[in-house]
């Protein structure tokens, strides 16, 4: 089996929003929708106090709440692992934007362009339509994933098949790859690792490991 | 700890916005109309007519739905609401809805027998609505089980409280439903505090609680001690009872609208552990310096 998942360093992440970047620009998601962003934490009482960076986006959680309250069938969770919505099904309930827990789903209902009505060439060139008045979210950058299954590559080694936002990230804080692979550089980099989950209490299963310490 | 209200502080909780009056207007029409319809139910054998009483509950619950599909992003598409039975109680709740009133306009046209199974809907589609909200897992004011038995109580409640409204409208005797409507009053006063104190222990995001505590006044005493104070003067002067049923109705709105709305706040995030970072030896140089 396979287990698509991602681990998010925390120790190297310098919150310069590089990926948040290439998300939107990878995915041409609309003025004020984010699929990725990067929380600022501010943590400690002066003068001991700490800044600390944790991007946050669709889990891709091992038991989607998404997916359980979907009245449509529009949200499934693959056999890979990755959490996807079928647009032509979804209805833009936003149930599932409520039973998400980590804030990882929008919608918009209206074509919106980064400088008013008219769309720049690379959205213009990306604007879907079948997005609008239905929930989206970040998708690991699906389309590339599957592209592996043909091309024979493997997702978080090879930049073509790698999610964008790991592709971005200056520090390399950011790594993709199988779980259930003992031999992935995921697998490997959890076992030297100390990490969390976020919101693990909710039974969600999260697919976001992030580190924090050396085992 | 601020005036009892306990809390954690998430990173990033923040209200929902997606869903707006058009969302609470469900739960509001679905809630009184689908009390009303099973306190209709409960009355007839009492020889009351309850057929006005059951097409005003069913005109409710039609106005939530409604409401619902003027919120949806591709209401063309609705129907696709009923595919995922099988865990999503939104999809039970679009299910139940056309069985309602089915057997609802079947009681009305043809026997006054199937009132029964149409007060089993009801009751199914109001219990559908506190599954919905319990399981928005993102909406810590939402999943506490105690939501759901609030939204059921509420329901109920309003419903009694448009029964009271309503039986002067078709000149029907109402002692009985005043008492039924003061019970109610009592239990739904109790699942509202109840309900806060699990959010408080549960140390739900404090603007939430917050936001309830701020209706908390209007809502515990003029929702429930001012109805039940006219309920008890119905006794001499009986009109003031359709005064306490507005009351209850319109104070049960308010609440779930608040609810849906404004204390809707989301999970949020927490860092469980702070990145190690740097040299610790640094870190306490820098830290002598500063102080």
């Amino acid at each position: 089996m396979t287990r698509y998942a991602m681990a998010v360093d925390l120790r190297r992440c310098v919150g310069c929003q590089t990926c948040t970047a290439a998300c939107k620009q990878k995915n041409a998601t609309p003025p004020g929708v984010q699929w990725r962003r990067v929380l600022d934490v501010e943590s400690g009482e002066f003068p001991d106090v700490r800044r600390s960076f944790m991007p946050v986006a669709c889990m891709h959680c091992d038991e989607p709440p998404c997916e359980e309250v979907c009245p449509t069938t529009a949200t499934r969770k693959r056999a890979d692992g990755l959490v996807e919505i079928k647009y032509d099904l979804c209805i833009g309930c936003a149930n599932c934007i409520m039973a998400c827990p980590y804030e990882a789903r929008s919608i918009v209902h209206e074509a919106r362009f980064a400088y008013g009505d008219q769309p720049m060439a690379n959205e213009q060139a990306m604007f879907d339509p079948e997005r609008i008045n239905v929930a989206t979210k970040c998708t690991f950058c699906i389309e590339r994933i599957d592209l592996a299954a043909e091309t024979g590559q493997i997702p978080g080694v090879d930049h073509e098949v790698t999610p964008a936002c790991v592709n971005s990230c200056i520090s390399g804080a950011m790594v993709f790859g199988d779980l259930d692979d003992p031999d992935s550089n995921l697998s490997r980099l959890l076992k030297e690792t100390k990490s969390f989950l976020q919101n693990e209490e909710l039974g969600t299963g999260p697919g976001v490991y992030y580190l924090w310490d050396k085992a | 700890m601020m005036n009892g209200i306990t809390s954690t502080n998430p990173i990033s909780s923040r209200v929902q916005r997606n869903w707006d009056w058009r969302a609470a207007g469900n739960f509001v029409g679905g809630g009184s109309g689908s009390g009303l319809i099973l306190w209709a139910a409960l009355l007839s054998p009492l020889g009351y007519d309850v057929i006005p009483l059951l097409v005003t509950g069913l005109a409710l619950v039609a106005g939530g739905l409604f409401c619902v599909w003027l919120e949806i992003g591709r209401p063309w598409r609705a129907l696709n609401v009923l595919k995922h039975v099988s865990s999503s109680w939104m999809s039970r709740e679009a299910w139940v809805a056309p069985l309602l009133f089915l057997s609802g306009l079947a009681a009305w046209l043809f026997t006054p027998l199937l009132l029964w199974p149409t007060a089993l809907l009801a009751g199914a589609f109001l219990y559908s609505q506190s599954r919905i909200l319990r399981a928005d897992k993102g909406i810590p004011a939402w999943r506490h089980p105690r939501a759901g038995l609030l939204v059921v109580v509420t329901g109920l409640t309003e419903g009694a409280g448009l029964l009271v409204l309503l039986l002067p409208l078709f000149d029907q005797p109402q002692p009985l439903a005043w008492g039924a409507l003061l019970i109610l009053l009592a239990l739904r006063a109790f699942a509202w505090r109840h309900y806060r104190d699990g959010l408080a222990e549960a140390k739900a995001p404090l603007a939430s609680q917050k936001r309830l505590a701020a209706i908390d006044t209007g809502f515990f005493w003029g929702g429930h001690l001012l109805p039940g104070l006219l309920l008890g003067l119905a006794l001499v002067v009986p009109v003031v009872a359709t005064v306490a049923g507005a009351i209850v109705l319109l104070t049960g709105a308010w609440m779930k609208y608040i609810l849906i709305t404004r204390a809707a706040f989301t999970q949020g995030f927490t860092m469980q552990h702070l990145p190690v970072r740097g040299q610790p030896s640094a870190n306490a140089a820098v830290r002598k310096r500063v102080a």
